[in-house]
């Protein structure tokens, strides 16, 4: 019997070494690209941390970030981010949820989601400025509760300009942010699953524990590292509301990397930036690991 | 069946209105406050309307606009070209390279503007002996700088849908990769793709660092000028500008939204098999 | 395979890094970069001031950095340069520090976007000579020989005195430092800067350390007095900008009395006061970048600077012109500008760059602690 034509072609498959050679050319474009605009400036700095004022190779700089002020600098960013990052994650996924229980098409979603993009980029002098205006010491919403129901909101010292004033400014953008990078998870929950759910009996907080919990986990874990990363180098809002003392590390770097006083400081700059990759580095190993446990539910 | 569905939707709602106010409100005060200190000038908001007079006396903000927005639109397309393949390639067929993906995703968000400056001088160095010195070789920086956002938005989407199942069945049917990415699973990651593309539009406009830093112009470094001159104006530009990326994002929800429905009936199917093996009654 | 593949990948990626992180690429030759202009030390060396006029509009843009609108009536300044001689001034960070200015020259050598011209701290000026250009305008000889390089590498171009702002509606008038620890000043003094990075907040601490018995270079007691203010709770961290003191946020601010005098041109309640005895002044100084991209046109700006227009327009703003003693002698000061000036009681003491070092030693291990 003659062969019968195939109308559907077949991919001849290539040898071993070459199907890795070609597989790993699909991401030439990407790895170019990022090796010309992100590894070649974070070598340099890299190496700039390592440099000495004359030229040579030198740990005096590294051995520099052993200072009791940079140190600090770093807990206090540290902490800063991951308290802005968990109070951005909750109320960002519960603001999330609330948008996807609404028609998809509506007017509110898009309304919502429109102002969450803008809010996530809304920073700097301007940000620091608005919240002065509206919370500072003078700011209306101080003077109206003064006023009005004779409560000091700086009573017990003020509190805008440490951990949780900076906290609430900061939650201004990590909110919008965790909206916008959340909801495509949450739009992969099919309304079928909960049905399910009910249908067989099961309540509200199973569907959360065991069905939804679990599949969101992996997005809302990377989306709080997004988050940590966001407010951990987060410097223009900081650098316009808290100018004197330079307590979070992206001011300490600013004021190597600018000072017109202490000057000579630029590759001691530099080392806090490689502390600042290291840190992040450490985060993600930690959400790496997290991952594998969490993918463990999904089974 | 009927009652606890309708039970839900109310609770939702009550839950959806509850949020959004409280949210809302706490969005709101900032922007408040912006608006009472604009008007304290009376000049501020006339001038501002009046755009030839305005730039005339600020000839500084309307360069800044339009460079921002060729910086927008562009960083926007380079970002989608590099990035939505990369990731389902990455995902299909090296998920062995998917956490230097991410690593390399994330860096630029560890390293603060001024000192990725410091790094990126050198490069633009070269950009600009090939390309000239103007704002809009800054759309390179911008792509790596918004690479976190969007990867991150773009990844979620991609592990709601069963990338896997969708390609081969895509390629045994005879499709090459590029009707893959194109016709199968773009269509399918629209959500997340349109939230890339809008933390890219929302960043380019907000970005001041980089741009300021490397002696170009945009419009944040306009306006920061602008505030030189008068503080009212600046504040006044700032909400402008503001509203104006509002608005823009809106019309690019629209845009890409009106063929939601299309796309729904294609993305029923795709539940994660793990899932539906697990919701078996057998 | 997979160890091949990654080695390769690994070592071509290590080589392209290495190779192109090591070179920068060919200087495009620019026209500018040949002719005279670059080297020129004075209006002379062009074949008078003339051919320096027309070579700068030949090249028809100059780069300016760190130059606010605001700061010492630099707004006017630009606009004067531009509309006289047709040149485009291109005005770049003006919130930068004096070693922005630096990091700029560094980092964009050889493009056109480089900056031509610096105004710097003296501080940064003297560590950096070997980035400028030697320069002798035509008023040279009217500047004390103190206030300049004897080439003209830098020259002081105008100065002020450090000074207390305040909005006389939102808060009392304070007759001297003292008065800002009272409870009156609650959560309202705020300093332009941190004194670890900013000249301006640095001769703020040095004037309080004057103002309380201590001298420029021993500043314990300017220190121990923000210490103090931080304690009473009266210190706002706040970075003060125009928007800040007009709305409100920042009723009183350390800053030089210039830029203090240009804010009550927006707020008709601004008032500037210079304590008595505690008169900390400084200059700042002028440069032309050895690689500048239009060095004509730099010349010429430092031409128009130095002449009795730039001068009394510096004036208008609040500052004290460098040639102010000779412009006086020669009767084309504007008079209603120099008497409009802060009053000063006390000698005025301008640190040297010795007595600067001292105290920023003391500061830099010192003002953390106290502060935070």
């Amino acid at each position: 019997m003659a062969e019968i034509a195939t109308t559907v072609p077949q991919r001849v498959a290539k040898p071993p070494r070459l199907r890795g050679v070609t597989t790993l050319l699909g991401t030439v474009p990407f790895f170019a690209f990022v090796t010309a605009f992100l590894i070649i400036p974070t070598l340099v700095v890299v190496f700039g941390a390592f440099a000495g004022d004359e030229g040579g190779v030198t740990l005096a700089n590294v051995k520099a970030l052993g200072n009791s002020y940079i140190l600090d600098a770093f807990g206090r960013s540290i902490a800063l981010s991951l308290i802005s990052a968990l109070v951005g994650a909750v109320l960002g996924a519960l603001l999330a949820y609330a948008l996807t229980t609404a028609k998809p098409e509506g007017i509110l979603r898009r309304t919502v989601t429109a102002a969450a993009g803008v809010l996530a980029q809304f920073g700097g002098v301007t940000l620091a400025f608005a919240f002065l205006a509206t919370i500072g010491l003078s700011g209306f919403v101080t003077v109206w509760l003064r006023e009005t129901f004779n409560f000091d909101l700086y009573a017990n010292g003020v509190w805008l300009f440490e951990l949780p004033g900076l906290t609430l400014v900061y939650t201004y953008f990590q909110i919008p942010l965790m909206v916008i990078v959340f909801l495509p998870a949450l739009d992969g929950i099919r309304p079928q699953w909960r049905e399910a759910i009910e249908s067989l009996g099961g309540t509200t907080w199973q569907y959360w524990t065991r069905v939804a919990g679990p599949l969101l986990a992996p997005a809302f874990l990377g989306s709080f590292l997004l988050l940590f990363a966001n407010s951990f180098s987060a410097y223009a809002t900081a650098a316009a509301l808290v100018s004197q003392g330079s307590p979070l590390i992206p001011l300490q770097i600013r004021g190597a990397l600018t000072s017109e006083v202490l000057l000579g400081q630029q590759n001691v700059g530099k080392a806090m930036a490689l502390g600042m990759v290291i840190v992040v580095s450490v985060v993600m190993t930690l959400y790496t690991l997290l991952q594998r446990r969490t993918s463990k539910w999904l089974g | 069946m009927a009652g606890v569905i309708a039970r839900r939707a109310r609770k939702q709602r009550a839950f959806r209105w509850t949020v959004l106010i409280v949210l809302g409100v706490f969005f709101l005060l900032p922007f408040l406050a912006m608006v009472e200190f604009s008007t304290r000038d009376p000049q501020t908001w006339p001038l501002l309307v009046n755009w030839p007079e305005l730039s005339e006396r600020y000839p500084a903000l309307s360069e800044g606009i339009l460079a921002s927005l060729l910086q927008a639109s562009l960083t926007a397309l380079l970002m989608l070209v590099l990035l939505v393949p990369t990731a389902v390639w990455v995902r299909l067929r090296l998920p062995r390279l998917r956490r230097l993906v991410e690593f390399i995703c994330l860096l630029p968000l560890t390293i603060p503007a001024i000192v990725l400056v410091v790094g990126l001088a050198p490069v633009y160095a070269w950009v600009n002996y090939f390309l000239g010195g103007s704002s809009v070789t800054l759309v390179f920086a911008y792509t790596i700088l918004v690479l976190p956002y969007a990867y991150r938005a773009i990844d979620a989407g991609l592990s709601a849908i069963d990338v896997k199942t969708l390609a081969e069945a895509a390629r045994s049917l005879g499709a090459g990769w590029g009707t893959v990415m194109w016709r199968v699973v773009l269509p399918n990651i629209r959500s997340a793709v349109l939230s890339a593309a809008f933390l890219t539009v929302a960043l380019v406009l907000g970005e001041y660092t980089i741009a300021s830093l490397l002696n170009r112009t945009n419009l944040q470094v306009a306006i920061n000028f602008l505030g030189k001159s008068s503080a009212t104006m600046s504040v006044a530009v700032s909400l402008t500008a503001l509203l104006l990326a509002f608005v823009l994002l809106l019309l690019l929800s629209l845009l890409g939204g009106r063929r939601r429905r299309a796309s729904a009936v294609e993305a029923a199917p795709a539940v994660p098999a793990s899932v539906a093996a697990k919701e078996s009654p057998l | 395979m997979r160890l091949f593949t990654r080695t390769i990948a690994v070592s071509l990626a290590a080589t392209t890094i290495a190779a192109v992180a090591a070179c920068s690429p060919p200087e495009k030759k620019s026209e500018s970069a040949g002719t005279s202009a670059a080297s020129a030390t004075s209006a002379a060396g062009l074949g008078g001031i003339d051919k320096l006029v027309e070579a700068a509009k030949a090249e028809g843009q100059l780069n300016v950095i760190a130059l606010p609108p605001n700061w010492a009536n630099y707004g006017e300044i630009i606009k004067a340069f531009g509309d006289k001689y047709g040149i485009k001034v291109n005005s770049a960070q003006p919130d930068g520090s004096s070693q922005d200015e630096i990091n700029a020259a560094n980092q964009l050598k050889g493009q056109d976007k480089a900056p031509d011209v610096f105004d710097l701290a003296a501080t940064v000026a003297t560590a950096n000579v070997a980035l400028f250009s030697p320069y002798q305008v035509a008023t040279f000889g009217d500047i004390p020989e103190n206030l300049k390089d004897a080439n003209g590498t830098w020259v002081n171009d105008y100065g002020g005195y450090m000074s207390i702002g305040y909005d006389s509606a939102k808060v009392p008038a304070p007759a001297s430092l003292a008065d800002l620890l009272k409870p009156a000043y609650k959560g309202k003094v705020a300093l332009n800067g941190d004194p670890t990075q900013a000249g301006s907040a640095f001769g703020g601490v040095q004037m309080a350390s004057l103002a309380n018995g201590g001298t420029v270079e021993d500043i314990t007691k300017g220190v121990d007095f923000f210490g103090q203010l931080k304690k009473a709770g009266n210190l706002l961290p706040v970075d003060p900008d125009s928007a800040s003191i007009q709305s409100g946020q920042t009723p009183v601010v350390f800053d030089w009395d210039y830029l203090n005098a240009s804010e009550a041109g927006k707020l008709k309640t601004w008032k500037t006061f210079v304590p008595n005895g505690a008169v900390l002044g400084s200059y700042y100084v002028q440069a032309i970048s050895k690689d500048a991209p239009h060095p004509a046109a730099a010349r010429l700006w430092q031409e128009f600077l130095y002449s009795d227009e730039g001068q009394n327009l510096w004036l208008k703003g609040g500052a004290r012109p460098v040639r102010a003693e000779a412009m006086q002698k020669a009767g084309t000061i504007d008079k209603t500008a120099f008497d409009a000036l802060p009053k000063i009681e006390g000698t005025p003491v301008i640190p040297t760059e010795a007595q600067n070092a001292k105290a920023k030693e003391y500061l830099a291990a010192n003002w953390a602690k106290a502060i935070g």
